[in-house]
């Protein structure tokens, strides 16, 4: 750690002095020695912890777990949906830096293409495979988040939000009042992915939410690996030039409107995935559960986990879902709570837990080495040495401002 | 007018309409009965019952700024730093309620029976609507002079208008901030009076949020930043929600609110008698 500290100084980091490190100190330093390791090296520390993460509904461990209250898996299940919607939500706040309070909407939508298209309740009367439903659902949002898109932001801040949140709002009115999706009758019997045990018992069933944890991990690492790809493509250098100032985006020839719709269509997706993943689950939708004060809660979690950090507000996400699960919550402390943790993190720490990774000079030092050479022994290019260190999925950096100074020059 | 939307402004109100509530209790009142008061009696009760409101919301508004926006001005948050401790404020008060008072609305005090007083082509006029309708236009002219008249007023605009500059020329900006929060504390204090006179069963922990969208629909239909662009719009949302109601049915109501909402905001993003967004964006 403290070789790594030597070797990169930054702006924004103090030196750490002489006598025990304070805890910021210490994150910046896990931080460093983080970012120093080699894609590979990175890899090889990641996969015991994902390892681990699969297992956690076997080992069920003692103090972590919910029971007796709630069955853990279906617990840990529900967590990663919210970590889900907190990775789509993220891209929507947090990489593009617009306020989306209607969020449950798309999850509402996606939700409910799940019902219609597989529930013997629906008029439609198909019975579409869960497979089938997924990519369904994800383009009936994504055009949904384009047509709640084009009109609205235009708008910035402040009226996008409460736009966003009227958007929610008309979502569910329309559930309660159209006539064939039920209201409050619901659909019942929601089409669940295929598959079985070893022994032939099937993986995914309502009492049993094990297979669905697994199947919602591995979508949130397939989601997590695609979302990092954008951010490094230029679609997610647009999104930060757009979070960071959208006038000078504009003047330096960004389309801002066309990546700002991009990002409510790619985020309006992640949340139409979650809820089909959620409705398959439940095997059960109806107008319940897509009120504003669950958008508050996915608010909440993006916030409190760090906005811009994929990891971020997955820590978050977690959290949100986990703690109430854990301590037995009534569901108005639970608002409560995190109304009040929404206040204190915006006085005390407004980046949240783990802070945004991505700041405008995030590609500062590609920059800095394509214009004056790498001059390091780890890579022929600027361009693969400075891509190792950053922007890989599952990672967890409290303060990423070593990514902006430009490293690796003087070795 | 502070080019802030106060998100937990609905929850002003709804301290305002449990302020007005529980003075209606303490005044012996009891849900359920008609009382047979004096008119006089009544009217010094209901006025006392707005004062209440009125000096509670107001004071609430200005706890509000100082716990919630105060500490953020200081350290120069971003702008939507300022909306998600409002959304967190509007979710703490809501919430403190609910545990208070339970999630059932509140029982249904009625001072004053509406009865009808005249006709306007056969629909009838009652006597609460009279008094709502006279005291919220001079409420209006009220805040109207204030803002465009008086001295603090001008202080108000010159600081919605840029802040640095209005400080520079010895404006008290935190002064006009707590200003305009406690004003608009005070109007939602009356408004909840009026609220609870027509809608007694309304005192209920979330009866604030649908009405601060509403709120902020008219506000914006009208013209952000302009009060008589929000007296208007409000009358027309008004309008345009009861005709929604009557062709598509009641369940219809609040989706025509909001699609009015969403509908004015994409072809007139200035509102109707709207100063320019272009500068009040940020």
């Amino acid at each position: 750690m403290s070789s790594a500290s030597t070797r990169e100084p930054t702006r924004t980091d103090p030196p750490s002095g002489p006598g025990t490190p304070t805890v910021r100190e210490r994150w910046a330093g896990a931080s460093r020695w983080w970012n120093a390791r080699s894609r590979p090296e990175q890899w090889g520390l990641l996969v015991p912890v994902v390892v681990l993460i699969y297992f956690l509904p076997v080992i069920n461990p003692p103090i972590i777990t919910t029971e007796p209250a709630t069955d853990f898996s279906i617990a840990l299940f529900n967590a990663a949906v919210f970590a889900l919607i907190a990775i789509g939500l993220n891209v929507v706040i947090g990489q593009a830096g617009l306020l989306d309070l209607g969020y449950v909407g798309f999850f509402a939508i996606g939700a409910y293409t799940a019902a219609v298209l597989s529930s013997p309740d629906s008029e439609l009367g198909v019975r579409f495979p869960w497979l089938v439903i997924v990519p369904i659902a994800m383009v009936i949002t994504m055009i949904s988040g384009v047509i709640l898109g084009t009109p609205t932001l235009r708008l910035r801040g402040d009226y996008l939000a409460i736009v966003t949140l009227g958007f929610g709002e008309i979502v569910r009115l329309l559930a309660d009042n159209i006539d064939p999706l039920r209201g409050n009758r619901g659909f019942q019997d929601i089409a669940r992915p295929g598959g079985s045990y070893p022994d032939g018992s099937p993986l995914f069933t309502q009492t049993d939410a094990q297979g669905f944890y697994w199947l919602a991990v591995t979508i949130i690492i397939i989601v997590l690996f695609l979302m990092g790809n954008l951010e490094r493509s230029r679609v997610g250098r647009a999104w930060i030039a757009v979070r960071e100032d959208e006038d000078a985006a504009e003047l330096t020839g960004v389309p801002t409107y066309r990546f700002k719709i991009w990002a409510f269509a790619i985020g309006a997706a992640v949340g139409g995935l979650s809820g089909t993943l959620f409705a398959a689950q439940v095997g059960f939708v109806n107008n319940q559960r897509f009120d504003i004060t669950t958008s508050i809660l996915y608010l909440a979690a993006v916030v409190l986990g760090g906005q811009g950090n994929k990891v971020g507000v997955i820590v978050g996400a977690f959290l949100v879902s986990y703690i109430p699960d854990r301590f037995q919550f009534e569901p108005e402390y639970r608002f409560l709570v995190f109304g009040l943790a929404l206040i204190i993190l915006m006085i005390f720490r407004p980046q949240g837990i783990l802070g945004m990774r991505q700041h405008l000079l995030a590609y500062g030092r590609q920059a800095y080495q394509k214009l004056f050479g790498a001059g390091t022994g780890v890579a022929p290019t600027g361009l693969t040495a400075s891509s190792r260190g950053r922007g890989d999925p599952p990672e967890a950096t409290p303060d990423d401002h070593a990514g902006t100074s430009p490293r690796g020059g003087g070795e | 007018m502070l080019q802030l939307i106060n998100f937990a402004h609905s929850e002003i109100f709804v301290i305002g309409v449990f302020g007005v509530y529980f003075t209606f209790l303490a005044l012996g009142f009891e849900p359920g009965a008609v009382p047979s008061l004096p008119i006089g009696g009544i009217i010094a009760d209901l006025v006392l019952a707005g004062a209440v409101g009125m000096i509670l919301a107001g004071v609430a508004a200005v706890l509000l700024e100082r716990v919630a926006y105060r500490p953020l001005r200081r350290r120069n948050a971003p702008r939507l730093a300022f909306l998600i401790t409002a959304i967190g404020a509007s979710f703490v008060i809501q919430q403190l309620f609910r545990i208070f008072r339970g999630s059932n609305p509140e029982g249904t005090i009625r001072l004053l029976p509406p009865e009808p007083v005249f006709r306007v082509f056969g629909a009838p006029v009652t006597n609460l609507q009279i008094i709502i309708i006279v005291a919220s236009i001079a409420m209006f002219f009220a805040a109207d002079s204030f803002v465009n008249r008086t001295r603090l007023g001008r202080g108000v605009r010159a600081v919605a208008q840029d802040p640095a500059t209005a400080t520079l020329m010895g404006v008290n900006r935190e002064r006009v901030i707590v200003l305009t929060f406690l004003l608009g504390g005070l109007l939602a204090g009356a408004a909840a009076l009026f609220y609870l006179m027509t809608i007694p069963q309304g005192a209920v922990f979330n009866g604030g949020f649908l009405l601060g969208i509403k709120a902020f629909a008219a506000a914006v239909l009208g013209g952000i930043g302009n009060l008589r662009g929000a007296l208007l719009g409000g009358l027309i949302l008004g309008i345009a929600e009861n005709y929604g109601q009557s062709l598509f049915g009641g369940d219809w109501r609040d989706v025509v609110a909001f699609v009015l909402l969403v509908g004015v905001l994409m072809f007139r993003p200035t509102g109707i008698l709207g100063e320019s967004l272009g500068k009040a964006r940020v």
